[in-house]
């Protein structure tokens, strides 16, 4: 870490990095980049920078892992050596494992895993460079992976985290904030289905002050959602009807 | 947890039960089992507590070394939580390296210890930045009937409150480990809650059973103060924002009955 700042939010209210406390870091989004992946996605959220793929349904592998009444998905969420400060070993951590878990179960939801018996899907979610807030900005990027792959789905997951900051719940922290800060509460969020998918909390958060925390998520959440609908739509609006015009 | 060993027409009933407000094992929708903590059971672990939460089992035993402090913390002493699922406890246990459950049951555990600031490593340091005290939290699953992580929160405390550190004094920069203990400091007693959500209501403390019935998992830890510490949220459902802080307040109020029932 470096040098611990003297002050998170200055007396405008202003944060480190020019922020307002519910402003969200810039978010860009990028779906189908991959060629060999069904469906992929890249974000760029703040200053992470994310890859995510999605591969199937294709035969499980292995095959005793399949089920006879639904697809089988399995997420990966794995940081590169060189996307933090000091490089990190490239072997899966136990925090990976964990959040691989809480990964897939935020995604599971939104699908319809019945549609696909005995089959799998695979998400590889690799983080380029880390800033604060890559397991939301992973689950935004792996479902529209899901979306371009294919897979039918419910709504697209999005995610986004709130926290305090200096005693102000504020907005989508970034490594800094989260790292000085006093709580995370990272969130996932159908806005269709009103569901939150994940939930997670650390440091110390009055009652008040954790139900401010999950609506402000789902308001970055309902923001997101917007640039994530947009990103499909700009892949697929470009694909021109061919066909059609030969007919 | 996964398992395979329940019918779908025992999964229906405990639903069914639910949706009246009545379970299957004569609980109320809001009622723990029964709690039973003993403390100090491993003599040769530096603090140990075994916790029977009906009939799920857990052994936590710590134990005291030297070690060096992270860099980023130089004055800081260091815990480390592992967690066993030994395959005695059940069927669906398998020996073998840690699975993401266990490194998941761990690491709930640790989150509720590290942020309630449960243990004040300040005082486990002995020289800055080069030696301070390590504490391995080691949660050991005996038999596994459901609610795991409830019950290894509760051992995992209750065993930091057993736990004795030696005593010792520095002399030419080498460590002496003189005669005699000292309580391990504790700051907080977090306590962790967990609730099943099943037909959109929520349970306290779900049994073996109706774990593999419930749709969403969500766990909170609360400080002394009755501030929230720490969340997880588990399996592959969902709950609404208003569950969420329903849940919250039925954790808040359980985790309350707990600390008068417990005197921490």
């Amino acid at each position: 870490m470096n040098e611990k700042p003297e002050k998170l939010i200055n007396k405008k209210g202003i944060r480190l990095d020019g922020r307002k406390a519910d402003e969200l870091r810039p978010v860009k989004l990028e779906v189908g980049i991959l060629p060999n992946a069904d469906g992929s996605a890249y974000i760029e959220h703040g200053k992470n920078k994310i890859l995510a793929a999605a591969f199937g349904p294709r035969e499980m592998h292995p095959k005793h892992l399949s089920r006879p009444d639904r697809m089988v998905l399995r997420c990966r969420y794995h940081m590169a050596p060189f996307s933090v400060g000091e490089r990190k070993s490239p072997a899966p951590s136990r925090r990976e494992i964990e959040l691989s878990k809480v990964i897939r179960e935020s995604l599971e939801p939104s699908l319809f895993l019945e549609y696909y018996p005995r089959t799998g899907v695979d998400v590889f979610i690799e983080v380029l460079q880390a800033d604060g807030g890559t397991r939301c900005a992973s689950i935004t990027a792996a479902s529209l992976a899901l979306a371009d792959a294919g897979i039918p789905m419910r709504d697209l997951v999005v995610a986004c985290a709130a926290g305090k900051v200096e005693d102000k719940v504020v907005l989508d922290l970034f490594d800094t904030e989260d790292k000085v800060g006093s709580a995370d509460v990272p969130v996932a969020f159908m806005p269709n289905l009103n569901a939150v998918t994940l939930l997670q909390m650390d440091g110390q958060l009055t009652p008040d002050e954790f139900e401010k925390a999950v609506s402000m998520a789902i308001g970055g959440c309902r923001k997101i959602y917007e640039l994530q609908k947009e990103a499909l739509k700009t892949k697929y609006m470009l694909i021109e009807p061919e066909e059609e015009d030969e007919e | 947890m996964t398992s395979s060993s329940i019918t779908r027409v025992k999964l229906k009933q405990i639903a069914e039960k639910i949706e009246k407000a009545k379970r299957l094992d004569g609980r109320g929708l809001n009622d723990y089992r029964e709690i039973k903590i003993e403390q100090g059971v491993i003599e040769k672990a530096e603090g140990s507590a075994r916790v029977l939460l009906g009939k799920t089992e857990v052994l936590v035993g710590t134990k005291v070394e030297t070690g060096a402090p992270f860099p980023d913390t130089p004055n800081n002493g260091v815990l480390t939580v592992n967690a066993e699922l030994v395959p005695l406890a059940s069927p669906d246990f398998e020996p073998g390296p840690p699975d993401e459950n266990s490194i998941e049951l761990a690491r709930i555990v640790d989150r509720g210890i590290r942020e309630s600031e449960a243990i004040d490593t300040e005082k486990l340091c002995i020289e800055p930045g080069k030696r301070v005290f390590v504490v391995f939290v080691d949660v050991y699953v005996l038999n596994h009937d459901g609610n795991l992580i409830d019950a290894s929160a509760l051992a995992a405390v209750a065993a930091l409150m057993n736990t004795k550190m030696p005593n010792y004094e520095v002399k030419d920069d080498e460590l002496i480990i003189k005669q005699g203990y000292t309580p391990l400091p504790i700051k907080s007693h977090p306590i962790t809650v967990t609730l099943g959500k099943i037909k959109d209501k929520l349970i306290v403390d779900p049994w073996l059973e109706e774990e593999q019935a419930i749709d969403a998992r969500l766990t909170m830890a609360f400080n002394n103060e009755g501030n929230i510490c720490a969340i997880q949220k588990g399996c592959p459902g969902y709950f609404t924002q208003q569950q969420i802080i329903e849940g919250m307040k039925l954790a808040q109020k359980k985790a309350a009955e707990l600390r008068k029932k417990l005197k921490w």
